[in-house]
């Protein structure tokens, strides 16, 4: 049976990157999306054969009502709002890599300091990927204030909670406590929220398409952690593919990435736009 | 040590994979890629099921479960979204 697994996760990683490959050309786009979700629908499949897994009724609960949720939302909004349905699916398996770190810290079952490190760092990835995108959909959505949000001292809070969560993810390193996984998490939350505050509503597609790229380094890093090969190959491929593809974007807008996450900060002449 | 460097190996062939996909894409791709990339890295719900059907504590249990439903909206509304973008896509291209 694992052998059967391992074929059909390789077959998908394939599938994944042929079907990345047709998206990429206007004539083949379509057919690139359903190769895609073939694999996507193979893997999920055949993952139930696992050998020794329980809690088989517990998945199939989580995948109607979270699959169930997002396929009718998705199907339902307005085409104009497309863009911030990316920011919160993107989100969500942000956070599904945050909740996949989350428990193997505290089952303590991740063998190797690289490995630990790994899982460590693609939680904290994920945590912040989640949280940025759910603040990317709500300035989208209008549910907060499009403008950049700045108060005083921002980059100097900012960067505290980036070294706290950098601080506590060292911690993790040892034998972590629930607790200090607990505020590892929190605080990489929080600097995903703050990160994303000080950028404006006409800068988000980029920034979702950078959360994005962040959001499968996540998935390849947990899947180092939990040696996941289909993970590790979907994740990286889409890191490297996002990353590039966040440059173009910010390259057709004639803005350079870092002006696009830190123009809010200091830069009198960009408060018009 | 071995298995963590052929790991290493993979991940510069398939960062170096989807460097070269993406590479050429036309501008007007750039939103409907990163709706369809974002529906690939569904795939941490296959992760998130394997780490659910090993949770013992109930604590574990539901920091599984919220994994795989998170998982799952991921896999699900990334798909949707990617194929009703591409299709309205297609059709400005016909018309």
């Amino acid at each position: 049976m694992p052998n059967l697994i391992e074929a059909v996760y390789f077959l998908t990683a394939f599938l994944f990157i042929m079907g990345l490959r047709r998206m990429s050309h206007p004539a083949t786009a379509r057919q690139g999306i359903v190769w895609a979700g073939v694999a996507m629908l193979l893997a999920v499949a055949v993952t139930f054969l696992w050998p020794g897994l329980r809690n088989h009724g517990l998945m199939l609960l989580a995948i109607a009502i979270g699959g169930g949720v997002a396929w009718v939302l998705a199907g339902r909004v307005a085409m104009t709002d497309m863009p911030q349905m990316v920011a919160v699916y993107n989100g969500m398996g942000g956070g599904a890599a945050g909740a996949i770190a989350a428990v193997e810290l505290l089952r303590g079952e991740v063998v190797g300091l690289g490995f630990v490190a790994l899982a460590v760092l693609g939680g904290l990835i994920g945590a912040v990927s989640f949280s940025g995108s759910l603040i990317a959909f709500a300035k989208l959505q209008r549910l907060l204030r499009e403008r950049p949000i700045v108060f005083p001292a921002q980059q100097g809070v900012n960067l505290t909670v980036l070294a706290g969560a950098l601080l506590l993810g060292a911690l993790l390193l040892g034998t972590p406590s629930p607790a200090t996984i607990g505020l590892f998490f929190l605080a990489a939350l929080a600097f995903g929220v703050l990160m994303t505050l000080p950028i404006g509503g006409a800068d988000m597609p980029v920034v979702i398409s950078l959360y994005n790229a962040l959001t499968g380094l996540a998935v390849a890093f947990e899947g180092f952690a939990i040696n996941n090969m289909a993970m590790i190959v979907a994740g990286t491929v889409v890191g490297a593919a996002g990353t590039l593809l966040t440059q173009l974007m910010a390259k057709a807008m004639n803005r350079s990435l870092a002006n696009v996450l830190f123009g809010a900060f200091g830069a009198e002449e960009e408060s018009a736009g | 040590m071995s298995e963590f460097w052929a790991a290493l190996y993979i991940v510069l062939l398939a960062g170096f994979t989807g460097y070269e996909v993406i590479r050429r894409v036309p501008v007007i791709l750039h939103t409907p890629l990163m709706s369809g990339s974002n529906f690939i890295h569904g795939i941490v719900l296959v992760g998130a099921m394997v780490v659910l059907g090993y949770a013992d504590t109930p604590a574990e249990r539901a920091i599984g479960f919220l994994g795989v439903l998170l998982g799952a909206a991921n896999a699900a509304g990334g798909y949707a979204v990617t194929a009703r973008m591409l299709e309205m896509f297609e059709r400005r291209k016909e018309g």
